[in-house]
């Protein structure tokens, strides 16, 4: 299809609660740089049931223009509802550009959409630009678990469509809203969500692990040895008030749950400080977490490759370290 | 029920080394393997058929010839009848082309097979591009509903129950088929095959359908000139400045000179 404009569109993704998620705010940051180069207008797209919260933190976060929607049958993410008022709202006002978190929903969402504008997307970007020689949208991907980066064009398709990392760009400043605000009417029957949530099956009741919008993370590794192993980690993130991660292996030997995985077949994770402990650094954990701001590893080992994407590194025994380490926290901190 | 799984032959990433002179990737000597997320997927299919053994597995590549060894592979291990489709004309697709060809391939399998299927399966994502994004574009093009990051799925009477991974939990979807799967790691280790089986599939006929199979493939929506986006370039990632390296006496004495370095540099 064409474009009937120039604007630039990011998706924000809302919580069960009506307000956005992170990287819905994130992405208003480059989006507003590429939307000026393209010369459009920088458009906030909220889907939702009762999203007042999400669209008034958009409008505050630098948007020229929020459309909404906002219905019962948008309340739970699904695919059928949430891919047609898009596929409705790009049909209707024709962005050039659109770029979507890259979260579990996201990634859902995004090629189905594009599959059914049948249009470019490219996936789990971690940095965007203009193409120079063609004015298009310069999507940089890691490939082969992190070990390449490719740059990718969709030149004779629109909208150009993207899925883009949480944790990669920072949420640009609060300040006045003046962006106009719409509500688009759009409603999808019921009967057609051919999906049904029969189950919810919360990890450990009352334990939510926000991995994504984290601060701090403390994760650990095979290095802990056993589940008793992650006190030292857990204590150091309680002293700093960190979210604790662990790697696959650790996971994988029953030490903690899935939901506190990081890398490749876990959470994207761009914390300001990242602590990896008795962790070796496999590409896969590091396609997770090598975005991190400061990154400071503990490992025996100093031949782990996980000194590799350090800033600090500590060569030593975790189980000395970690608990010298909180205690400095605590006593400094008072 | 007849289940369809979308196999992927990709390089082990695990393997893969930047030639530190070219700063490039090695590719040479680095071996090919079913791609792991297709394997969980297959291994689920399996789990389906254990429960009821009239299931038929059919496992579908796309890929150059050599990807008939992921194709034995799977044969091996769980799948009833393995296609290949191959052909010059589809290289270089992207995944919006691949999820095109797959879709005709798919409907070519059905006839001759002389079934439909009820659920297809993929994988989440494949390892070499890590885009997760075929699944989903063939889903679209079939009409099917779609699950993505699925653990395991059960048949309960036309509706299969999906296990699927959340952001803070896990989901329990019902799913009307036929529908699109695509699977993630699970909590088991997939089925290895059995000598019996590997013998068998050994001899396999492996069916390729080509472009000449494929009539109703738009040529402009295939292979690198009907693929959407374009690698304008790749590069090898700059390597992070090598860190600051602490290593004091004791554990203690380390940690304090971190506390130190990270208090000045404000980031505690
Ligand atoms: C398709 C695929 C997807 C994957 N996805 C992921 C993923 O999402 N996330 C992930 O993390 N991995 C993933 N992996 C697995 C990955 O390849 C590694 O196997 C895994 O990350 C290793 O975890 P680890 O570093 O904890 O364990 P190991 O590699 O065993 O490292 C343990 C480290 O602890 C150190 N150590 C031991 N004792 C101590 C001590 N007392 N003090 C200090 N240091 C100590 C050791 O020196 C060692 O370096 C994936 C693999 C594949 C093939
Ligand atoms: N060439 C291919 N042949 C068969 N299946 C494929 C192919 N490419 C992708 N798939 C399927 O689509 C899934 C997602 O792939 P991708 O979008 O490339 O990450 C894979 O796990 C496979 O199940």
């Amino acid at each position: 299809m064409e474009a009937k404009t120039k604007d630039l569109w990011v998706f924000v993704e809302t919580k069960e609660d009506g307000s956005a998620k992170n990287v819905g705010i994130e992405l208003l940051n480059p989006g507003r740089e590429l939307a000026d180069k393209q010369g459009g207008k920088l458009v906030a797209v909220v889907i939702g049931c009762g999203v007042k919260a999400a669209v008034e933190e958009a409008a505050c976060h630098g948007a020229d223009q929020v459309l909404y929607v906002d219905g019962e049958e948008f309340r739970q993410y699904s695919t059928d509802a949430y891919v047609a008022a898009l596929d409705h709202l790009v049909e209707t006002y024709g962005p050039t550009t659109m770029l979507i978190g890259a979260t579990p929903n996201g990634r859902d969402m995004g090629p189905r959409l594009s599959s059914r504008l049948q249009t470019g997307l490219t996936a789990d970007c971690t940095g965007l630009a203009i193409d120079e020689e063609t004015g298009c949208v310069a999507w940089t991907r890691p490939a082969f678990g992190g070990n390449l980066m490719a740059t990718i064009l969709c030149t004779d398709h629109r909208p150009q469509l993207g899925t883009v990392r949480p944790g990669v760009f920072k949420k640009p400043a609060a300040g006045e809203a003046k962006a106009e605000i719409t509500k688009v009417d759009f409603s999808f029957p019921a009967e057609g969500i051919r999906t049904e949530i029969l189950e919810v099956i919360k990890e450990t009741a009352g334990e939510l692990v926000d991995l994504e919008g984290a601060d701090i993370i403390v994760a650990g590794g095979r290095g802990v040895g056993s589940a008793e192993g992650f006190a030292p980690v857990r204590e150091l993130a309680e002293a700093l008030g960190a979210t604790v991660g662990a790697s696959r292996a650790a996971v994988d030997a029953g030490w903690i749950s899935h939901s506190h995985q990081v890398g490749q077949t876990g959470k994207t994770v761009g914390p300001k400080l990242y602590i990896a402990c008795g962790i070796s650094g496999a590409i896969q954990h590091l396609a997770g977490m090598s975005a991190s701001d400061v990154i400071v590893a503990i490992n025996k080992d100093a031949d782990a490759p996980i000194f590799g994407v350090a800033d600090y590194g500590i060569v030593g025994n975790l189980f000395e370290v970690l608990p010298a380490l909180t205690a400095e926290i605590k006593k400094r901190k008072g | 029920m007849n289940i369809l799984v979308c196999i992927k032959q990709v390089p082990d990433t695990t393997e893969i080394k930047i030639d530190p002179v070219t700063n490039t990737l090695v590719r040479d000597g680095v071996p090919s393997i079913i791609n792991p997320f297709d394997g969980y997927a297959l291994e689920a299919a399996a789990r389906i058929k254990d429960q009821d053994p009239d299931t038929r597995i059919v496992v579908l590549s796309m890929g150059p010839k050599q990807a008939e060894a992921a194709l034995r592979e799977a044969l091996a291990i769980a799948a009833d009848k393995a296609y290949l489709v191959t052909d010059r004309m589809f290289g270089g697709s992207d995944t919006l082309a691949t999820s095109y060809i797959l879709y005709n391939a798919i409907s070519k399998v059905e006839e001759l097979e002389g079934l439909k299927f009820d659920a297809i399966f993929c994988g989440k994502q494949a390892i070499d591009g890590d885009t997760a994004q075929v699944g989903p574009e063939l889903a679209e093009l079939l009409n099917y509903p779609q699950v993505t990051y699925a653990l395991e799925a059960t048949n309960a009477d036309g509706t299969l129950h999906i296990l699927k991974e959340g952001e803070d939990g896990n989901y329990l979807i019902g799913v009307k088929t036929p529908c699109l799967i695509t699977f993630t790691k699970p909590s088991f280790d997939p089925r290895f095959p059995t000598i019996k089986r590997k013998m068998a599939a050994r001899k396999a006929v492996i069916e390729n359908l080509t472009s000449a199979e494929l009539p109703n493939i738009d040529p402009a929506r295939a292979g690198l000139k009907g693929s959407p986006t374009k690698v304008k370039k790749t590069f090898v990632p700059p390597r992070k400045e090598a860190g600051v390296v602490i290593k004091e006496e004791t554990g203690e004495e380390s940690a304090q000179k971190l506390f130190t370095l990270l208090s000045e540099a404000h980031v505690i």
